[in-house]
């Protein structure tokens, strides 16, 4: 008996060493004004794993994954202190460009929001952003992507076609899709099926399963069965502070923390 | 025990019903008025003006013989007039509502200038003819010329188009435009393959109305020393012009009968333009309007 439970703890010991962070955050502090909206975030995520970022409404986990590309700077008022190592770079060094870290770290938001215009023209967005003009590349990049984000059999015959004209399902794989199209190192997903039905949820959440493969990837969910089911790692977020972060598994079998216990079995949130 | 009496309510129920169809009554008559008003324009310049309505008359030159008279110069004064106003005002209208949209920062200075901007949209033509006869006639020295003409229109419909392009600009959503910076680009590259091309259709819109007024504009264009009487077509931008509105309203202020004839078939001419412009107006709108 002794023996088994030290198995493990060596086992987990182990998987805590072994992963290979692709982003390493250190007392990352955020105000929105005179908001503290994160406090002293420090974890790792890792390389080629699904991470789940779970928590109540307002306790910064939206704003965590939007710091991780550095789109939360986009609201005016935001000030950070800490630092994000994103591969051995700091990205908030200004040598850094965010240009250069959002075409490593893609993005997939809360509502699916393709451009008005054709799926080939939205999926082609990235690499023509890029420079990319060669239309035999193009269309190989396009073809890959889409088959990449299972959505090709749907659309391979109305590429030219506006992309409103697809489902909520299908637009969100289709912005799947396009986020794949830049060759991403990392994916954000930003409660990526929170606008949609059962089905299409459904699938969205085996692609995540099949692109982990190939992406790191970080997930925001309000869904807690979801970050059950898809993810490797999860971060319980409360109040903008991490209250407990390992083995998916572990967090919502044997989780350490009383208030983590008391949100995965519902007591609040 | 009950709070509502329904005796009451059934004696209210006639008198309610009658002023509901009382208002209704209002709205029709306030639009048929408007009807009427424009049914007699309509039938007043057709009837006078129809009869000197001729190929001739687009073609031929001022004259001071109502039979030989036409509109040509001022007709293609007026396409010169648009010619030098339609890429000016664009450039400089929808630059500066780019720059307050996307790039200016919200402080109590943009905000400033953004009363101002929609201030000056409501300031008389005769001023902007007075600004363009102080600056580009005298100051830059253009004399009255297709140019000095051209900017002074420019300057005017410029608050406008500003406005307008602004609006389009802002019903482009945050959503695609994060999308866009979320995948590396560059703000101006949002700006250019994102934000302009969905605001376009808006932009157009507000343009050609914005020129249409241009098109019927006579105050400024007379302030800055247009001709009334020209039997020439301009050859430059430095050329002396007039347009249609002043050739109507040089028409209509002459004593004999055949010229404001004359001035009706010049309106109807004026008015064609301006329908068809609206319509290319609505045409854009119609067709690249957006579902976001």
């Amino acid at each position: 008996m002794d023996i088994t439970i030290n198995k493990q703890l060596v086992q987990k010991v182990e998987k805590e060493q072994e992963f290979n962070p692709v982003f390493k955050i250190n007392n990352l502090n955020l105000w929105y004004g005179q908001d503290h909206a994160l406090k002293d975030i420090k974890f790792n995520i890792p390389e080629k794993q699904v991470t789940a970022i779970i928590g109540p409404s307002g306790c910064g986990k939206s704003t965590f994954i939007k710091t991780l590309n550095r789109m939360v700077e986009m609201v005016p008022i935001v000030r950070m202190s800490g630092e994000i190592v994103y591969r051995e770079k700091n990205i908030f060094d200004p040598k850094y460009g965010v240009e250069e870290l959002r075409t490593q770290v893609g993005m997939v938001f809360q509502k699916p929001n393709p451009f008005p215009k054709s799926i080939y023209d939205n999926v082609a967005y990235g690499p023509r952003i890029h420079g990319i003009k060669n239309k035999k590349v193009l269309d190989e990049v396009v073809e890959k992507s889409l088959r990449g984000a299972a959505i090709w059999d749907e659309v391979k015959d109305r590429l030219n076609e506006n992309a409103y004209g697809l489902s909520g399902g299908q637009q969100q794989r289709l912005c799947i899709a396009r986020c794949l199209a830049i060759e991403p190192d990392v994916i954000l997903m930003d409660e990526p099926t929170s606008a949609l039905d059962p089905i299409s949820t459904l699938k969205v959440e085996e692609l995540v399963q099949e692109l982990k493969k190939d992406y790191s990837i970080v997930i925001v969910t309000h869904n807690m069965q979801q970050a059950a089911r898809i993810s490797d790692r999860t971060a319980f977020f409360l109040n903008g502070e991490v209250v407990e972060y390992t083995d998916t598994s572990t967090l919502f079998s044997n989780p350490t923390d009383k208030r983590t216990e008391d949100y995965i079995t519902g007591r609040f949130g | 025990m009950a709070l509502i009496n329904k005796e009451f309510v059934k004696k209210r129920m006639g008198s309610r019903i009658a002023a509901n169809g009382f208002a209704k009554f209002l709205f029709i008559l306030a639009t048929c008025f408007s009807l009427l008003v424009l049914g007699v324009l309509i039938y007043r310049i057709l009837s006078d003006g129809l009869p000197y309505l001729s190929l001739d008359f687009i073609t031929n030159f001022a004259s001071r013989m109502p039979v030989r008279a036409g509109i040509w110069s001022a007709l293609l004064g007026t396409i010169w007039i648009m010619a030098v106003t339609a890429p000016v005002s664009f450039i400089l209208g929808v630059g500066t509502a780019i720059y307050l949209e996307e790039y200016a920062k919200k402080n109590a200075f943009t905000k400033f200038i953004q009363i101002n901007i929609s201030n000056l949209a409501g300031v008389p033509s005769i001023v902007f003819g007075l600004l363009g006869l102080t600056i580009f006639v005298r100051l830059a020295g253009l004399g009255s010329s297709v140019l000095a003409g051209g900017l002074t229109m420019s300057l005017l419909i410029l608050p406008v188009i500003v406005v307008a392009s602004q609006e389009a600009i802002r019903t482009v959503p945050r959503e695609i435009r994060e999308a866009s910076f979320g995948m590396g680009a560059t703000k101006w590259q949002t700006i250019r393959r994102i934000v302009f091309p969905a605001a376009l259709p808006g932009i157009l819109t507000g343009t050609i109305l914005a020129l249409s007024r241009a098109v019927g504009e006579t105050a400024p264009l007379l302030v800055l020393g247009a001709l009334a009487y020209v039997a020439f077509v301009p050859e430059n931008l430095f050329s002396q012009f007039t347009v249609l509105p002043i050739q109507i309203y040089n028409w209509t202020s002459r004593p004999q009968e055949d010229f404001h004839m004359l001035a009706a078939s010049g309106i109807i001419i004026l008015m064609i333009i301006l329908l068809i412009m609206n319509s290319i107006a609505v045409y854009i709108r119609n067709k690249f309007h957006k579902r976001f």
